[in-house]
């Protein structure tokens, strides 16, 4: 067996330096990472890098920051096993291997103009984070902008301080939903999909995007349409186990669409009848 | 116009060792009753010509089981060195079968995003086919899926005339130039390829009929109907998730990443490691979530992406008819059994077909 070095490899990593760390939850820790002289790593919220450290290996992670910040990304990374735990032990400084960003992300320059509903259940905040700061940073170019948020207990929130600023501001609608209440918790208490029959919204003008746990969908989507939403304004990103975010390693296949390349990001009149997907 | 030339039968074994003594060979070798595997050979008399598809694919040249992507080296930071593996061989006894997954593997890799690790390694490797005469056992469904004539992917194609020759079809200059430097050879005459196409014509009545009773055109349409058949559940109940099938097939080629430290744990290698669509993990996600916990679901799976997803995005199975997934399984699950079976649910039987 001979070895040839190769430069043009789609596995080629850019060295990405951690330039701040902030632990959210207990479970939950922010990085922002910035490239090699601070180039953009350019992506469409919905969009996710694979990163790695040497030794421990890859895995795929949703950006959480918006577009609109030019200079570095972040990454919101839940503890749950090897390689997560390796990055909560990194600090400033320390450095990861980013490739990508990967896959379809959400239909930015179609949402111009409409009304966005946006709906994140538990982590899927993370991903969602970034088209909302996007549409808050460019919000002349969006009609009403509606977020509600479910989260299974107030500990569990991920950006409470983002969410007080965001149901201050006048320019936003900010609903928020807890599964159990503790004893502080003056706000709403139910599933999220109870959020939704009290907006309201236009149906032909109006965009949803959801991103949560695998379970919500059904149940979100149901109470979307019975709004009157059409299918193909339903937007929402579909969690699979990305390995090679190269259409070819097989694990994020559903059906006949790989995840990594044909998603995450799909409208739901493309994903309806495939069987495998919600 | 196409070319032919004939090699003397007598003349296979010096043939075989001239070209090994310049370049590494491999072919099918006995390995026991019934079991055949790709090996290297040095010499015409090492070879099995009459072989049953092999234990693996030549598949495994092209995309090695494991295979070193890139190395690193930690104490000088995150940054890692890519690599291609490959090795120059002259593959040599590829039946139709093996070479249309060579055709599949092809596309796969090429498509957007290219890998380019195969795609460098597949040039470092003559093909050399070999032809079936008749049926190898009875696994085989090459009929079927049109794969038990030649279909091009070679660079040199053997048939063995049955009368003390062998006649080549030169297909590629690299072929050809081969052919010339190692000798041996004569144009082939008139009545060589009357030979030839007197083989073919008895190949047709041998290969008559689809080993399944279906048309080749309608399979898309029968998996179009067969997604929530219970024939999945039977398959869920005798699978044992072992992922034999996959690892035998010649087009299966999903994969895992891993990274390997070495013992000083500063040096090591990220590499690709042949994974299964069968195996319990493999759709599972890091919250816990898995997206295709049933065996019958990874079953089915397996399937739609022989026959029907393919289709779609490729415009051709990914069944190649060798028959290894059934002659590997554990559990007895058959292609050819479970096809007739799909095509017996929905009444498309059709006797003329096969």
């Amino acid at each position: 067996m001979k070895t040839l070095k190769v430069k043009d490899s789609e596995y080629e990593i850019k060295i990405g330096k951690i330039t701040r760390v902030k632990r959210i939850t207990a479970l939950e820790k922010l990085f922002e990472i910035t490239l090699p002289e601070k180039e953009c790593i350019n992506h469409v919220p919905g969009q996710f890098v694979v990163l790695s450290r040497l030794g421990i290996g890859e895995a795929p992670f949703s950006i959480s920051s918006s577009p609109t910040k030019l200079r570095s990304f972040e990454l919101v990374i839940r503890n749950v096993g090897k390689l997560t735990q390796a990055l909560h032990n990194l600090d400033v400084g320390d450095e990861v291997g980013i490739r990508g960003p990967f896959g379809k992300g959400f239909p930015i320059h179609i949402l111009e103009g409409s009304d966005l509903l946006f709906i994140a259940g538990g982590i899927g905040i993370v991903p969602l984070r970034s088209l909302i700061h996007y549409a808050i940073d460019n919000r002349r170019d969006f009609g009403k902008v509606t977020i509600l948020l479910g989260c299974n207990s107030p500990k569990n929130m991920l950006f409470s301080d983002e969410f007080n600023n965001w149901s201050k501001r006048m320019d936003l609608n900010f609903e928020c939903t807890v599964d159990r209440a503790d004893p502080d918790w003056k706000g709403n208490v139910g599933l999220i999909t109870s959020l939704i029959p009290g907006i309201s919204l236009v149906p032909e003008r109006t965009f949803a995007l959801v991103i949560g746990p695998p379970i919500m969908y059904k149940y979100v989507i149901a109470e979307l349409l019975k709004k009157e939403i059409p299918e193909r304004q339903i937007i929402i990103s579909l969690e699979r186990h990305m390995k090679c975010g190269l259409g070819k390693c097989g694990h994020c296949q559903i059906d006949n669409l790989y995840c990594c390349q044909d998603g995450p990001v799909f409208s739901y009149d493309k994903i309806k009848n495939i069987k495998e997907s919600i | 116009m196409e070319r032919y030339v004939i090699l003397e039968k007598k003349h296979f074994n010096d043939f075989i060792l001239k070209i090994a003594k310049s370049q590494k060979v491999v072919a099918p070798v006995a390995k026991g009753y019934h079991q055949f595997a790709f090996e290297e050979v040095t010499s015409g008399d090492q070879i099995s010509l009459n072989y049953i598809p092999t234990i693996l694919p030549p598949k495994k040249y092209f995309m090695p089981p494991n295979e070193t992507i890139a190395t690193y080296d930690i104490s000088k930071g995150q940054n890692i060195t890519l690599v291609v593996e490959y090795e120059e061989i002259v593959l040599f006894g590829v039946h139709t079968c093996d070479l249309a997954g060579i055709q599949c593997l092809n596309i796969a890799f090429s498509e957007h995003p290219k890998d380019i690790n195969y795609n460098i390694r597949k040039n470092k490797i003559i093909i050399i086919g070999y032809e079936c005469n008749s049926y190898c056992d009875e696994y085989a469904s090459c009929r079927l899926v049109h794969n038990h004539l030649p279909n091009g992917g070679y660079d040199l194609f053997f048939t063995d005339l049955e009368n003390g020759k062998f006649i080549i079809h030169l297909h590629t200059l690299l072929g050809e130039k081969l052919i010339k430097k190692i000798g041996f050879i004569k144009e082939a005459d008139e009545s060589d390829i009357q030979s030839l196409d007197a083989l073919r014509e008895r190949k047709r009545k041998i290969f008559a009929k689809n080993e399944v009773p279906i048309e080749h055109e309608k399979i898309p349409e029968l998996f179009d109907k067969v997604y929530d058949s219970k024939v999945w559940d039977e398959l869920g109940k005798l699978c044992l998730a072992c992922g034999n099938c996959t690892n035998v097939c010649p087009t299966c080629y999903c994969f895992d990443i891993i990274d390997e430290s070495n013992l000083d744990l500063k040096t090591g290698r990220r590499y690709r490691k042949w994974d299964s669509c069968q195996n319990e993990e493999f759709a599972k996600v890091a919250g816990g979530e898995n997206f295709r916990p049933e065996r019958a679901a990874r079953q089915r799976h397996r399937y739609y992406r022989k026959f029907r997803y393919p289709i779609d995005n490729f415009s051709r199975f990914f069944c190649t008819g060798c028959g290894r997934c059934s002659r590997a399984c554990m559990a007895n699950i058959n292609l050819k059994e479970t096809l007739t079976k799909l095509v017996e649910e929905q009444g498309m039987k059709n006797p003329d077909a096969g």
